[in-house]
């Protein structure tokens, strides 16, 4: 046995042009961070102030930031692949099969665990705990581990890049051709290992975000007067603890059978590989939920500030979200009707997606009758809220059709079950994170972004969405299979060509994006936010400052129903000056986190080459760094109550040089709440 | 469970409150709910499985249920002693705690001694977890299990060494609880390990 495992030199990319380009993009794109943290000498700040810090909304941000990357990444992989379906009618294209199946594997893997799931614990961390009127989460050092465990296993798939090759089994690795007789390389244990890891980190964000909403809610919040987003996150968490065991039994199970030779999901003795499926899916849809249900906070937040009204029928949309919360588990089985299970059975499935619509609709419904009779403001996060309430329904019916076995016999892989859940995820999810990235930014860094840029990002998306993904369904009629390589009909051609133009279009909505970030930053003199609530809004996470105190509430503020900042600014006590401050306990920084998420980097990698010397001893690494954590009973500092003084002084002194409000020159403005005293 | 640790005059320099104590325990209870899905999931797998044999050998022929009654008695008998720790904590009573704890380790060990045991001799006779879908699907239930009750197992040694060098301050106390509950719940778990697994196998 080799100490390098299976890792030999020529695992490195040379074998191929693109995989080399591609290898080369990687590691020029991670020696440039690493050369503008040096030019601008930023080192200390970033390991001390951010790889460190244990504060929920710079570990949000820290998310964010992950996403964002993984975000260009995985639409990289989506551009490859229409461009190559656009041009591969009756020729091989410019992708060899091998490479097109790595793209759509890592494309699904990427835009689900390190896309999707890092930019809602993002989202959630830096609001969640404001909005409930908590300085922060339950457990802040095991929200480090969480997002450097999630960091990790995007590592792991970035790698696979530069050193072997990535899974060509799909994002969800179905046996027995993701089992080692089969596909033998180091693709699907990159997979394997890059979804766990990250696994475990999710696991942990959702105990944490559930213990944070149960008990650390500040006084008079209680559960029926939660901001809506928090009732959302309260039941994804729910998902996560409960859904993501799942996962993690269905992967493990598939690492014995490729790495001990056990025969769970093999073709011989004795394995049944239609189990992997099941459990697969028993955590896969109610991942759907768990991406979906924040995204729908999202917009319940977005579309009552910008209608300047109270949000509708809140506690129909809160049993809603309950309600998707428990069908959720009961859906599962619609991904594989084919599988041949009884007529009952499958018609049971059908019946209850049929179901799961009901409170999807009822949410819909209360959407749109919040912004009846309001008087809508259409910046960028309320344009994105539209834009998914229109092109979501069409992703609901197209789903209502799906979940009728019969239907769903016929369209089973074909492009039309694609169409259907990016019709679902793009506005759904991804409409809903971006609106929530524009509505919440000013919170986390002080200044707003650019509006016409942003605009302009919205029209890119929702246009190329549409080109990209309506010729899908009709390609989906006309029986397409997905993750075709090249194809002989030449009447796919003309859509797939479409659809790659679509692409185009998103990419230029992805550039706006940029230059969004770019310009903002330029103009951030001009664009402050100086009150803390830019948008006149609703909920507790515009009562603190942007970007808001270590301990986000000198005071914590007294509660007295939903839309508890609208009802303290109608009563007068917003921005009330405490008689006095006391001290505050915040938790210190620690590298334990990012110490435990590079070892479980380093384990992942060494579990894909089998060099097993090094596995255990990231092992003992990370057990020797729990235990000295465990042994600290020293993790806190108190801020004395002079430095809050000092801090919120600042903060009042920034308030009276303030406009007043910074809505005000808005058209279609309704004005700020009235103190009732002065009525 | 947090009740003993909040009262504790000792913060042993902890800063936070005493709520905080109740919100570990609380999620620590949370996590063992996740755990559980595992474990049911692995249960579910197993009895999918337990036909899968592929010509090898069953259950009846390999497994002994002196030798999973053995066991059964060590685990048990070890959250009886875990519980007389938690029992000398609440006295403050510092050596009987270390003492108990020991003799819960004692009994840890034994159990994986026997079930470490057992796995080599199966697969001493060819019934490895590679041999068919049954087993792999009986090694990788067992085996998580035992997995916990060797993770329990340093996390007693830690403890051990955290009572005896800090003392039964709150933020040690308020760990043990947290310990025990895990610990315990291993217990239910290998108890139905015993039901699904054991007397079924051999009956």
């Amino acid at each position: 046995m080799d100490i390098f495992g299976r890792l030999t030199i020529e695992s490195l990319p040379f074998y191929s042009a693109i995989a080399a380009s591609g290898a080369a993009i990687t590691v020029l794109g991670a020696l440039s961070v690493a050369g503008v943290i040096t030019y601008f000498g930023a080192w200390r700040l970033v390991l001390f102030d951010w790889v460190s810090s244990i504060d929920h909304k710079k570990i949000g941000i820290m998310y964010i930031m992950v996403a964002l990357v993984m975000l260009m990444r995985g639409f990289i992989d989506a551009a490859m692949m229409r461009s190559q379906q656009a041009i591969a009618y009756n020729n091989e294209g410019y992708l060899p099969p091998g490479h097109f199946d790595q793209i759509f594997s890592s494309h699904g893997t990427i835009m689900i665990f390190f896309m999707a799931m890092p930019f809602l614990s993002g989202l959630i961390n830096l609001i969640m705990p404001q909005q409930i009127g908590s300085r922060d989460v339950a457990f802040p050092f095991m929200n480090s581990v969480s997002l450097w465990l999630t960091t990790a296993g995007a590592g792991l798939v970035l790698v696979s890049l530069v050193i072997g090759k990535f899974s060509t089994a799909g994002w969800t690795g179905y046996p027995p051709y993701s089992g080692a007789e089969f596909t033998p390389g180091v693709g699907v244990d990159y997979w394997l290992w890059a979804v766990l890891i990250s696994g475990v980190g999710s696991t942990m964000s959702g105990i944490n975000f559930l213990v944070t909403i149960i008990k650390c809610r500040g006084p008079g919040m209680t559960l029926f007067r939660m901001p809506l987003f928090t009732w959302t996150v309260f039941v994804t968490s729910v998902l996560m603890i409960f859904a993501f065991p799942a996962l993690t039994v269905a992967c493990g199970m598939l690492v014995l059978d490729r790495t001990l030779d056990m025969h769970f999901f093999t073709n011989e003795l004795g394995g049944n590989m239609m189990n992997y499926i099941n459990l697969f899916w028993l955590w896969g849809h109610p991942e759907v939920y768990i991406l979906i249900l924040p995204a729908f906070g999202v917009f319940s937040e977005v579309v009552a500030v910008f209608s300047q009204k109270r949000l509708f029928g809140y506690i129909s949309l809160v049993l809603a979200t309950m309600a998707i919360g428990i069908l959720s588990f009961t859906v599962w089985l619609h991904h594989f009707f084919t599988m041949g299970s009884s007529a009952n059975v499958n018609s049971f499935f059908g019946i209850m997606t049929t179901i799961i619509a009901v409170p999807t609709g009822v949410k819909v419904f209360d959407w749109l009758l919040t912004m009846f009779r309001g008087r809508l403001i259409f910046k960028a996060p309320m344009l994105y809220t539209i834009g998914f309430l229109v092109t979501f329904c069409i992703g609901g019916l197209s789903g209502v059709l799906l979940a009728l076995p019969p239907v769903d016999y016929l369209m089973h892989n074909t492009t039309f079950l694609i169409a259907h859940f990016h019709n679902m995820i793009i506005p759904g999810v991804l409409f809903g994170y971006l609106a929530g990235y524009m509505f919440w930014f000013p919170k986390a860094f002080g200044f707003k972004l650019n509006e016409k840029w942003g605009v302009w990002s919205f029209w890119c998306w929702i246009i190329g969405f549409y080109l990209a993904f309506m010729p899908l369904y009709v390609l989906g009629l006309l029986g397409m299979p997905r993750r075709m390589e090249h194809y002989e009909i030449a009447a796919w051609q003309p859509h797939l060509i479409v659809a790659a133009i679509g692409a185009l279009i998103i990419f230029f909505g992805i550039v706006c994006l940029g230059v969004q970030l770019a310009v903002s930053i330029r103009d951030r003199k001009q664009n402050l936010d100086l009150t803390g609530d830019p948008w006149n809004g609703r909920s507790l996470e515009w009562a603190t400052s942007s970007p808001p105190a270590p301990y986000n509430f000198a005071v914590l503020p007294q509660v007295r129903g939903v839309d508890a900042w609208w009802d303290m600014k109608q009563r007068g006590v917003a921005y009330q000056r405490p008689d006095r401050y006391v001290d505050i306990v915040i938790p210190k920084n620690t590298f334990i986190g990012a110490f435990i998420g590079g070892t479980g980097f380093v384990f992942g990698f060494a579990m894909v080459w089998w060099i097993w010397w090094l596995a255990i001893a990231c092992l003992a690494a990370i057990a020797i760094a729990l235990i000295i954590r465990s042994s600290d009973d020293e993790s806190d500092f108190v801020m004395p109550a002079s430095q809050v003084k000092e801090i919120e002084d600042a903060r009042f002194a920034q308030l009276a040089k303030a406009p007043k409000n910074e809505m005000a020159d808005e058209p279609g403005f309704a004005g700020q709440p009235v103190p009732e005293a002065s009525t | 469970m947090t009740a003993g640790a909040s009262t504790m005059a000792d913060t042993g320099g902890a800063l936070i409150s005493p709520e905080k104590y109740e919100e570990k325990a609380f999620g620590f209870w949370i996590y063992l709910m996740s755990d559980a899905v595992i474990f049911a999931l692995l249960f579910a797998t197993y009895v999918v499985m337990l036909g899968n044999t592929a010509g090898g050998p069953t259950g009846k022929e390999l497994f002994s249920l002196e030798r999973a009654a053995g066991e059964t008695a060590l685990l048990l008998a070890s959250s009886a002693t875990f519980g007389f720790a938690a029992v000398a904590m609440a006295r403050n009573e510092r050596s009987r705690v270390v003492l108990w704890l020991l003799v819960t380790l004692g009994l840890g060990a034994g159990f994986l001694f026997l079930e470490f045991g057992e796995f080599a001799g199966m697969i001493a006779q060819g019934a490895g977890p590679q041999r068919s879908g049954f087993l792999s699907a009986f090694f990788t239930l067992v085996g998580t299990h035992g997995l916990h009750v060797s993770i329990g197992s340093l996390c007693i040694v830690v403890m051990i060494g955290q009572v005896l060098f800090k003392g039964l301050t709150a933020p040690v106390a308020s760990r043990l609880a947290r310990l025990g509950l895990f610990w315990h719940f291993l217990d239910i778990i290998w108890v139905a390990i015993f039901s699904v697994v054991y007397l079924p196998g051999v009956l």
